[in-house]
Parts: structure tokens; sequence; C-alpha cells
């Protein structure tokens, strides 16, 4: 079962794509453009649609999704830990 | 093994230019914001005559009003279509309106309301929209090559699933009907920020690609001037945010999966131009989606994809909306509003392939006369862009 998709595998993070993911759970996610899967803990709970880090991100570094920059970290991220507007901010406006 | 669409064809209606219609519309047509209940007046008596009101129309000046008309017009001309009643507070904007839908050929009539007043107005008019819609009901659909139809996308309370599974489905289906010589088109000008380069290095030519960056810049000229703060919740929309979208970029890399990965982009066309050829076309257009969507009418689009991953619930009056969408507690809880599931993507239980032959097999059936969800519950959203204040 896939709880998370990741676009390509340098991304910084990965989509939840079922409901109710808890923290400590352990997630299967596959890596669609090179058809890969990994897994990894769930560090809070996430809901569905909602970002998590597979790779930990120090603050102010940049954000990777689609292998492209989508903004930069306000705050150090860990692996597993949701990844949203509370810790990512937009490089434009 | 993808759809073979190389002798694909639907059956629609052939209108006087030779445009094809899926749709066979009459339409009630005010030209401003004083003739809507005239207009309504006539389609409650003309059953089967579609009021299209709306809240504009006067001292617009300059390039709005240029704008304005464009969209009447465009939408008038439209070949879902098939007869217009114009009904205007006085007699020289509405023949401005008439003589431009005339252009097409099709039956249009023009009504002012001032030395006559409502009662006499509807009457005429009224008599107008009968002989139209009865005239327009004996018209019969026709085969038509799948180069004919005309098709528009634009996504709407986008979340990270349409950026996983909705978008990338009308990108594998617009891949597919590129090479057949289908007019298509994307826009959304302001949700290809921080993806601006990658749509750049699409454009066929030099020269588009130019016109594409000028468009581009333009509309964020607007929004450093006008904006107060990073524009969070408006764009991406609270909605979006609550999706799991978090920044204008990733919305933005989301968005453009719908123009596939083979399209070129051959052409840039403004708010509710006509494209002049096949091929994909980028249109310069607000990303709100009623305000995208009756653009993408007023240009001449006959069917729409409109991937969504919260939920969007829009509708046009003219132009059908398809709906997909890949997030699983959408299509359960909004079930009602999506014509095509693609959730199964993201469990890997449906390929890329098979989610745009979903779409495509959608298409067929809407254009030949399959109503959408959107048209079955009476979204008729006519929405214009304005682009500053009236005189």
């Amino acid at each position: 079962m896939i709880h998370f998709v990741v676009h390509d595998e340098n991304d910084s993070v990965g989509v939840v794509v079922v409901e109710g993911v808890k923290s400590g759970d352990t997630l299967s996610g596959w890596i669609m453009d090179q058809d890969k899967e990994i897994t990894l803990k769930a560090k809070g709970d996430i809901p569905i649609g909602h970002k998590l880090a597979i790779r930990a991100l120090d603050n102010k570094s940049t954000v990777i999704k689609y292998g492209v920059d989508i903004g930069r970290a306000v705050a150090p991220i860990q692996v597993g830990e949701h990844a949203h507007v509370h810790n990512i901010k937009t490089k434009r406006w | 093994m993808a759809m073979d669409l190389s002798k694909a064809s639907f059956r629609g209606y052939k209108r006087e230019n030779g445009r094809i219609g899926v749709r066979n519309h009459v339409i009630i047509l005010p030209v401003d914001d004083l003739s809507n209940a005239a207009a309504e007046a006539v389609a409650h008596n003309i059953k089967g005559a579609l009021a299209l009101p709306h809240p504009y129309g006067r001292l617009q000046f300059g390039a709005d009003l240029e704008l304005f008309f464009r969209t009447l017009v465009g939408t008038g001309s439209n070949p879902n279509v098939a007869a217009v009643v114009v009904i205007g507070i006085e007699e020289g904007w509405t023949q401005r309106v008439v003589d431009g839908i005339a252009k097409t050929g099709k039956p249009v009539s023009g009504f002012g309301i001032e030395l006559h007043g409502d009662h006499d107005t509807i009457m005429r008019a009224s008599r107008a929209a009968k002989e139209s819609l009865q005239w327009a009901s004996g018209l019969r659909r026709e085969e038509r090559p799948l180069a004919d139809l005309w098709v528009s996308t634009k996504c709407g309370e986008s979340d990270t699933t349409s950026g996983c599974g909705a978008n990338p489905t009308v990108g594998n289906a617009f891949d597919k009907l590129y090479p057949q010589g289908v007019t298509l088109v994307f826009g959304e000008t302001t949700e290809l920020t921080g993806g601006e380069q990658l749509v750049a290095a699409r454009c066929r030519t030099p020269e588009i690609r130019d016109r594409f960056m000028f468009m581009f810049n333009r509309y964020q000229d607007l929004v450093n001037r006008h904006k107060t703060d990073d524009l969070s919740e408006s764009q991406p929309t609270k909605g979006n945010i609550a999706g799991g979208l978090t920044t204008i970029e990733e919305k933005a890399l989301g968005n453009i999966q719908k123009i596939g990965r083979k399209c070129v982009v051959d052409g840039v066309i403004d708010k509710g131009e006509a494209p002049t050829g096949p091929g994909l076309w980028f249109m310069d257009s607000s990303s709100a989606a009623a305000e995208m969507v009756t653009l993408c009418a007023a240009s001449g689009y006959v069917v729409h994809f409109f991937p969504t991953g919260q939920g969007n619930v829009i509708g046009n009056p003219i132009l059908p909306v398809i709906k997909l969408c890949a997030n699983p507690r959408t299509v359960r809880t909004m079930s009602e509003h999506i014509d095509v599931d693609v959730s199964g993507l993201l469990r890997r239980e449906m390929t890329p392939d098979q989610a745009g032959d979903a779409l495509l097999d959608m298409m067929f059936q809407t254009a030949n006369g399959r109503l959408t969800s959107a048209e079955a519950l009476g979204h008729r959203e006519f929405v214009l862009t304005r682009l500053y204040e009236s005189a």
C-alpha cells in the first residue's frame, strides 16, 4: 500500500495520499519518476494531500519538489515531519 | 495500449462559419447589468432559452471596454451557441454586440430598452427568442473529425493530488490530442509563477517565447503593484493550503502538468481572443476558475477539462466543463461533481495512459451530447474579467 508519493528522487518532500496518517506510523512511499519505493516514519499526524519531508532540511534551505525550487524552509524540518506553511514560504512576491 | 485517435470523430453542430459546436444553446445576452431583468424574463417565457446575466457593461473604457466587448461577442460567437438575442439599455452598444456576433453568420437580433421599457422589450425579444429556439431545435448533429474540436483546460481548488494525478491526466490527454490537430489552450498567468521558465522553454519560436514572457511579466507587475503581503490565502488560495499546497511555486509546477510532456506552445493570445490555428495556445488570463472558463468560452472553445483536488464545483452556461479528480476524499465526499475519477493513479491501480484515455472517453461522450455533472447541476457561472474601475 502506498501512503505517500514523491515526484522525483531528488525532491525534499513527498505527498500523503491516504487519510489518517498518525505520528509514528511507518509509511511506504512511491517515487513516481524513477518508479522506486522508500519507507520512513511519520513525525506527527499528516492530513491527506499534505507534505512530509523525505530528507532533512536546514532553516533557509531550498525546498525541491518536481525536481524544482518551490520555496525556502523557514525552520529546520526533520525527515517524516509535516512540511507546510508553518515551515516553508514562497521565494516570490 | 493507448487510445488510437487517428480516425476518431464526434458528432457536432456545424455552424454558418464552419466551426463545430457540441451544444445547441439559444442565449439571451444582456449588454449590461440593467438588462438582466429583461433577459431573464425572456428566458423564463421561452423554455429552453438561456439568459446570461452579469454585473457589468456600464461606463467601462479603454482596454477594459475592449475586453468586455470581446468577451460578449466571443460568447455569442461560440459554436456551442446556435442563435443569440441581445438586450441592452440603449441601442448603440447593443448593436455593437449584435454586429460582432453577426460576423459568424448565425441568427442574432438586438433590442434596446430605452424608449420602450421592459414590458415591450421583453415581448419583442421573446418573439425573436421563440423563433430562434424552434429553428435551432431543427438542427442536427453530424459526424466530424476530432481536429474540429477545440479543448480548453484550467484547474481549480487544486491540492497536491492535482499535481500528481488529475493535472498529469489532462497532460496525457493533451499529448494525445495535440498530434491530431486539435486546438488547445491553457492559461492562468499568475499560476505559472515559479515554473514560467519551463513554459518559456516549451514555446515554439523566440517570438512566441517573448510574447509569453511579456504576458507573464505584465501580470507579475500587476501583482507587485497591488499586493500588501505575499498573497498567501489568495494565491495559493485558502482551499489550496487546506489541501496541502504551500507556495505559489509548488502550485504552479502542479498546474503546468496540464500541458503534458510533448505539446509545444504554438501561440499566445490575450484574454478572450480567438486562436488562429490548431495547436497549443497560451492565453493570458486570471487564475480564478469562473473568469478563466468564461474567457475560454469567449475564445471559442467547446469542451473544457477541469481538474480539481479539493472540489471546485464550477460550470459555465455554454461550455461543458468536465471535472476530474485524483483525491480519494473529494471523490467520496463530492461525487456528484466529479465526471472522471482518477484517484486510482495514486494507489498505482491506474496508469497515466489509462487515466488519460478515461478522460478522452468522457470528452467524446460529452462532445456527442452527454451532459457533464456541472451542466446537470445547473452550474452556469458567467464571470467577466475586469481590468480596472469604471469611469
